[in-house]
């Protein structure tokens, strides 16, 4: 166990400092320097400035400090915010993301893996085919529409719930409810679909014919194994949530880490766009390496060891 | 009880022909009119093939029907309501939205269909050598998959964007550069599932070369997995182009497409919600179009997983 941990804890280097080596070079090649504006700057404040940002050594030099400075966890200074760094910028923004993202995970995991059960247990029913067509309608309406739609209905109109901002737990129903549709969607058929598989395996068959009522074969035997799918699919969920954000804390003017990412790509701001892809890449590289602990401790039939030792 | 007695004359030969023993009764089925059957039964797939061609003609004939031009701006005309002249209105800059709305049509499903089919043809080949070749290749070949799906598809997309200028083929690009690695992951499973079927050995003993295998045998029989994935990421790769343009990151104007027209609509959503309505609708309509599609084709393509 430990030693897959370690040998999962190696790749996720390995994969970082292509990550962290890729984005480098990538903003390198991006056009326009971090100062260009419609202003002109006199070189001479221009070449202080270049100094003051180490921008003047050598491309290599620059590339090590960076590595280095990445590796202490700091990602400098952000060139259009004044007097900010990066790592204050992601600080402060951090936790509103991640209350938006937590909230928007357990409305997808709860009610998608209800709705799955739910359509399995009546399988080729009329709830079946309800939270089926529920489940496509989710997967073909993109999470920026289905956002503006709330807010339109909800805010506007109705004037139920706050349009923006992110102060109090009313403000984040709707673009939790708007980020967690289209993974809560895929869940639910997932769900549906293990569950399905479960439901018509013998030891199902088995914990009938021992007479055990209904309840306990659906929640003791059943879920409990078509669950496991799901929970491999807490990546990509993850995944979908964190991207997902970008937009949805744009449209509902949330300060989060999704939006400074996007407002850091429309103002060319390069350090803030490299510290938060690794930042992000990390978050991602983490979760879903616990998330594999997690499946390897739930999931009987799968050991995990670090090599083959069988 | 009264029994009638029975006569010799009660019975009667029939005469047994055998030639006809060996005739087939039925029509035999292939795999593919076995499969269309089985599509043909799901209504919803059938509406939604329907729902595309139509998309498809009139985003090549809805610009010329109304008589507007997609980019002609009249600022005398802006903010109109849809009218008998504007059928969905005017936005911001007085443009008619109906011709916006088929020329981003046009725009949204060429980068859809276009990223789709790259993406199609690098994860066949890269997913065919890796999973017939193996070994070694293999290991290198999906590791260097996994680094590359190790970062956010859209957060890589969104970085090459940042540095390349924008346009169509940029789009493209930057979509295709990690697409194709789900692709490669099913055609790769595929092929190593169909690698040690007999008739891969049949033909390998009858002298057949690597090549020949790969393209007479492996992706024609992995291509119902191909099929479904195929149309599985056109409705994805839509979803990506909208998300891009409405980071602002899509064509530049006065290209339009049906992302960079919601994103537009936005502004003034409060005020005219029917600027949004239209694109929004489209791109939901085609999305669910080939999601119901891509269902129905794996139901009726993979004949194990019935419902």
């Amino acid at each position: 166990m430990l030693k897959y941990i370690l040998k999962r804890l190696v790749y996720i280097v390995v994969s970082l400092f292509f990550i962290v080596t890729i984005t480098f070079f990538l903003m390198q090649a991006a056009p326009g320097g971090p100062f260009t504006s419609e202003r002109k700057v006199p070189p001479k404040i221009e070449e202080q400035l270049n100094e003051a940002y180490g921008l003047n050594e050598p491309l290599y030099i620059q590339y090590k400090d960076y590595l280095v400075n990445v590796a202490k966890w700091d990602f400098g200074p952000s060139f259009k915010q004044k007097g900010q760094s990066v790592n204050s910028i992601i600080n402060r923004s951090f936790p509103y993301s991640l209350i938006l993202g937590l909230e928007a995970i357990f409305l997808a995991l709860s009610i998608g893996v209800f709705l799955g059960v739910f359509a399995a247990l009546y399988h080729n029913k009329f709830g079946d085919y309800a939270a089926m067509i529920f489940a496509v309608l989710g997967i073909s309406v993109p999470s920026f529409i289905l956002a503006t739609i709330l807010q339109y209905i909800f805010a506007f109109k109705l004037q139920m719930l706050p349009v923006a901002r992110f102060d109090s737990f009313a403000h984040s129903i709707l673009p939790a409810i708007a980020l967690a549709t289209t993974p809560l969607a895929f869940i639910a058929r997932l769900m549906r679909s293990s569950m399905l598989d479960v439901l018509n395996s013998d030891y199902i068959k088995t914990a009938k014919a021992k007479g055990l009522s209904g309840r306990v074969t659906i929640y003791r035997h059943g879920i409990r194994n078509a669950i496991l799918p799901v929970i491999s699919y807490i990546g990509p969920l993850v995944i979908a949530i964190l991207t997902g954000s970008f937009i949805i804390e744009r449209i509902f003017a949330i300060p989060g880490l999704g939006n400074e990412f996007v407002e850091s790509i429309t103002n060319r701001d390069y350090t803030v766009i490299m510290g938060t892809t690794v930042f992000f890449s990390v978050l991602l590289l983490v979760s879903i390496l616990i998330v594999d602990i997690i499946y390897g401790l739930i999931d009987p039939r799968i050991k995990i060891t670090g090599k083959k030792e069988d | 009880m009264s029994h009638k007695q029975i006569k010799e004359s009660d019975f009667e030969a029939i005469h047994y022909d055998d030639s006809d023993a060996e005739r087939i009764a039925g029509e035999s089925t292939s795999f593919w009119k076995d499969a269309w059957r089985r599509f043909k039964q799901n209504k919803l797939a059938i509406l939604g093939i329907i729902v595309i061609v139509l998309l498809g003609i009139m985003s090549l004939t809805g610009t010329l029907i109304s008589g507007q031009n997609y980019s002609d701006n009249n600022l005398m005309n802006a903010n109109q309501s849809p009218s008998w002249e504007h059928w969905f209105g005017t936005d911001n800059l007085g443009r008619d939205l109906f011709a916006r709305t088929w020329y981003g049509a046009r725009i949204s499903l060429f980068i859809g269909l276009t990223a789709a089919f790259i993406d199609l043809i690098i994860g066949v080949i890269w997913g065919t050598v890796a999973g017939y070749v193996g070994g070694r290749v293999d290991e290198y070949m999906m590791r260097i998959a996994d680094i590359l799906s190790g970062v956010p598809y859209l957060l890589v997309v969104i970085l090459l964007m940042v540095i390349m200028p924008q346009g169509l083929w940029t789009l493209i690009i930057a979509m295709t550069i990690t697409g194709w690695i789900g692709m490669a992951r099913i055609v790769r499973g595929e092929v190593l599932k169909l690698k040690s079927e007999e008739f891969i050995l049949a033909s390998k003993s009858l002298g057949a070369n690597t090549m020949r295998i790969m393209t007479k045998h492996l992706v024609p029989n992995a291509i119902g997995a191909i099929l479904v994935t195929l149309t599985l990421t056109i409705p994805n790769a839509i979803f990506t182009e909208a998300f891009l343009s409405f980071l602002g990151l899509g064509v530049p104007a006065p290209q339009a497409s049906w992302g960079t027209m919601t994103s537009d609509a936005l502004a003034s959503l409060r005020y005219y919600p029917y600027q949004l309505f239209f694109p929004a609708f489209f791109i939901c309509l085609t999305m669910l179009a080939f999601n119901v599609v891509g269902d129905g084709m794996r139901d009726a393509l993979d004949p194990k997983d019935r419902r």
